[in-house]
């Protein structure tokens, strides 16, 4: 590569998308939030209607992965290469692939009732990553130039997605198992209650949430082989306990102990959904703190 | 829950209260070997690997822990104790991780015999207690046993049990691939491990600076720095050699929120096999080594290399070739040292900072503003007194220890520092000689590295991936149908909790069950 030509306006507009992305994204959060209470609600015609809403936030969940899709692929061709080479970028296809699975998975009838989650987290990460995170469009550092990005990265988004899915399940599981939630006899815990009661049983979102770990775990696995595979060509080793080979070994360990969990007597259950939980917040500081923080060869974050 | 742990997960209760040496020792192997140790073990791995990340590590960032020592002299030789700077081949992490394989081995040894036995023997007699399962129903009909059985057999072989049939039964089970594949993934991982044992004690990587120009040839004396694994022996080191025709960086220039960004580095070289008669030229790039027989050669680093001459009060010259510079930032900014021992009258060194395009600042200071030699500049400080050099200790290249030296150009010394463009010769102060700054090449860090066992790594590794994937996908089921008089039960069980199972039972027994109006 000798020469590029980076595409400033389409950059811009890429932002714009991304903005608008947002936008139709709280939109979408707002009237997910709204059936959940419309759920739980004790009047009967509200709670009628709460199936409509929920169509309706779909509707608008799809227009905005719509729009949040064409921010990304504008952001590629502003800069002629896949739009995943810095934490800007990178939470941007991240989070849109989280909602395109989210939106595919919508089939599962009841996967949809965390949709407030996954869209409320596709907000947190999207206003971080503008927030935060934003970079002028950049050419690629030699040590990037490789097809493994392309495999590498995108095959680690869709972990984290999957991982992320689980997660949610997870913290829905927790709360509706918890002993608090279900005796205590504040206001806001019976509403909690009660909109828990339209979540999917315990037995359900249990069997979602390793089903979904499961696949993350498989494409973590490929991530975790696909990044040696590079790092022997880049840096002429296939392991040297690099501070994010050690966080991606600390992950895929974490959630191989959790598929020891679930066919451990005694483990299963609420401890399965912590350690669930424990992998994606490990998942998270990886990206995070140990991006920003730790010392290493992965000095990609473009900040 | 219980169901699945009876089916599938190995006892782990010990024998009895009274054991003697025997029954303890089998007694801890059994704690050893069972699911829960090895889910703490994992757990202990990973939790373990943190502190690897949190402190500098001497088999990635020596110099890491070298600057942790002087910053932290105290508590840097607590932590060394701890052997926090080496985590990955400490005592402890070394015990999580082989306490685990041993306990792995321990688990799938005798689980593959159980699971051959089971692939090579028929499903087992059908349970007394049907009802006790997750998955069952009974279903009152008038059809002889034969239909119903007969049935049952042609949907279970359809969707791919294996089955045996009874006088009025069927036991069916699915699935054995799933078991396969977490056998196959287990016994993977054990094969990436030794692998990456073995492949680490024969491997060796070195790291050499080649100027443009120079040849590197490939033995022990070459290189600036060599690691070998512990079975490395010299005889491993295949002849060879690497000569650098020609160094080139494309920096942006055309991008405006890119500009002097690198966008490619090509190191041009001709390599020669030890039969060759004719050298073979390729490039390298970051991504893209050389391979050669016995080794790979990698790209890891760049930077300018001015050739400089120095030439001393008796116009002997005391010093004349290139001179690596270590790039300070991304502009490269660089910084370089020479040490000239034999120089009349007296032996100096000299500080050097080169600045490819330079741009002088409003303290005085230079910069660079880009990183190709669009308008270079060479700045030397000096410094006369004994250099140090005689009395044998090991000396760093890089680096010019100025303490008990007396700074005559440069600095607070009151002279300017020498300032040369390319082409220029300055007379020194203090009547040192001169300095002439003849020109400019680029230099190459590379990186000569081997390791035997790569591909095994990788096939092991790929086929652990393929083994998880398996056998987190298959479904693993057993089914049994019972006849008795005037209708038959149904019962299934599943590997993991499967919900849909009751929903299955019902399909299944609505697809054997004679159908209503049809004669039997
Ligand atoms: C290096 C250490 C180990 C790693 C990384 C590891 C990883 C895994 C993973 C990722 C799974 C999920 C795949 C599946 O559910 O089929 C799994 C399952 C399993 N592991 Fe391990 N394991 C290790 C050691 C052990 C040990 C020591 C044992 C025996 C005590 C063991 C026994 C099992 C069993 C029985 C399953 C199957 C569980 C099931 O069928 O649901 N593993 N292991």
């Amino acid at each position: 590569m000798t020469s590029v030509s980076l595409n400033l306006p389409l950059a811009q507009l890429s932002l714009v998308a991304v903005f608008a992305a947002m936008a139709i994204y709280t939109l979408s959060f707002l009237v997910f939030v709204w059936h959940l209470t419309s759920i739980a609600s004790e009047d009967k015609a509200a709670s009628a209607k709460s199936a409509n809403l929920q169509k309706f936030g779909y509707g608008l969940l799809v227009l905005a992965v719509f729009v949040h899709g064409i921010g990304v692929v504008t952001r590629g061709i502003a800069a002629s290469r896949v739009p995943w080479a810095n934490m800007y970028e990178f939470s941007v296809s991240g989070s849109f692939i989280l909602v395109a699975i989210f939106v595919f998975a919508w089939r599962v009838r009841d996967i949809r009732i965390i949709a407030t989650f996954v869209t409320g987290f596709a907000l947190l990460v999207l206003g971080t990553a503008t927030n935060i995170f934003y970079v002028q469009v950049k050419t690629l550092m030699p040590a990037l130039q490789s097809y493994w990005l392309v495999i590498h990265v995108t095959v680690a988004v869709l972990a984290t997605a999957f991982f992320n899915i689980a997660a949610a399940l997870s913290v829905a599981y927790l709360l509706k198992t918890s002993a608090y939630v279900e005796k205590s006899q504040s206001k806001v815990v019976g509403f909690a209650r009660r909109v828990l009661a339209a979540f999917p049983e315990q037995q359900r979102l249990e069997r979602l949430q390793v089903r979904f770990n499961s696949i993350g775990l498989v494409l973590w696995s490929f991530t975790l082989i696909a990044g040696a595979i590079w790092a022997q060509r880049a840096w002429h080793r296939y392991w040297g306990w690099d501070t994010k080979e050690v966080w991606t070994f600390i992950i895929w360990t974490l959630y191989a102990g959790y598929f020891h969990a679930t066919s451990t007597r005694g483990w299963t259950g609420k401890r399965a959904a912590w350690l669930s939980l424990v992998g994606f917040t490990a998942i998270i500081f990886n990206f995070t703190i140990v991006n920003l923080f730790f010392k290493g060869l992965h000095v990609y974050s473009g900040l | 829950m219980s169901q699945r742990s009876e089916a599938f997960e190995p006892d782990t209760t010990p024998d009895s209260p009274e054991l003697g040496l025997l029954g303890w020792l089998r007694w801890t192997w059994r704690q050893l070997t069972s699911m829960r140790t090895a889910l703490i073990l994992l757990l202990l791995l990973a939790a373990a690997a943190i502190p690897g990340s949190l402190y500098p590590q001497r088999s990635a960032d020596p110099n890491g822990v070298t600057t942790y020592f002087q910053g932290n002299p105290e508590l840097a030789k607590i932590l060394d104790w701890f052997q926090l700077f080496d985590v990955y081949s400490s005592v402890w992490f070394s015990a999580i991780y082989i306490l685990l394989f041993v306990s792995l081995i321990g688990c799938v040894v005798p689980r593959t015999r159980v699971h051959y036995r089971a692939m090579r023997s028929q499903p087992g007699e059908v349970p007394a207690k049907l009802t006790r399962f997750p998955g069952y129903k009974k279903t009152a009909t008038d059809a002889s046993t034969k239909a119903i059985l007969d049935a049952a057999e042609a949907t279970l072989a359809e969707q791919g049990y294996r089955l045996v049939r009874r006088k009025d039964s069927i036991s069916a089970e699915r699935g054995y691939l799933r078991e396969t594949g977490n056998l196959v993934f287990h016994f993977a991982l054990i094969g990436v491990l030794i692998a990456a044992g073995i492949g680490g004690g024969f491997s060796y990587n070195g790291q050499r600076v080649l100027v443009e120009g120079e040849v590197f040839v490939n033995n022990l004396a070459s290189y600036d720095s060599f690691a070998p694994g512990v079975f490395f022996d010299e005889t491993q080191l295949k002849p060879f050699s690497v000569a650098l025709d020609k160094f080139e960086v494309s920096f942006d220039l055309k991008n405006s929120t890119n500009i002097g960004t690198p966008l490619d580095f090509r190191a041009y070289v001709s390599s020669k096999l030890s039969g060759d008669a004719n050298a073979s030229s390729a490039v390298i790039r970051v991504n893209e080594p050389l391979e050669l027989p016995g080794a790979n050669v990698y790209l890891t680093g760049n930077g300018y290399a001015p050739v400089i001459t120095f030439t001393d009060a008796d116009g002997q010259i005391s010093f004349s070739g290139p001179v690596v510079f270590l790039p300070q930032d991304a502009n490269y900014t660089s910084l370089g040292v020479v040490k000239l021992p034999d120089s009349k009258p007296k032996q100096f060194g000299v500080l050097a900072f080169f600045y490819p395009t330079k741009q002088q600042l409003k303290t005085g200071a230079f910069t660079s503003i880009y990183p190709d030699p669009i308008d270079p500049l060479l700045s030397m400080n000096l410094y006369v007194g004994d250099l140090g050099l005689n009395d044998g200790s090991p000396e760093n290249v890089f680096s010019l220890n100025t303490h008990g030296l007396n700074q005559v150009a440069g600095g607070k010394s009151g002279t300017k520092a020498v300032k040369l463009v390319i082409g220029q010769t300055v007379k020194l102060p203090k009547g040192l000689g001169s300095v002439t700054f003849n020109g400019l090449k680029r230099y190459a860090s590379l990186d000569i590295a081997y390791n035997p066992a790569e591909l095994w790594i990788l096939l092991f590794a790929l086929l652990a991936l393929g083994g998880l994937g398996v056998s987190l996908t298959v479904p693993r089921r057993r089914v049994w149908v019972r006849k008795f008089e005037g209708g038959f039960e149904v019962a299934a069980l599943a590997h993991n909790d499967d919900p849909r199972l009751p929903t299955l039972v019902d399909d299944f027994v609505a697809a054997i069950a004679p159908k209503k109006g049809r004669k039997k």
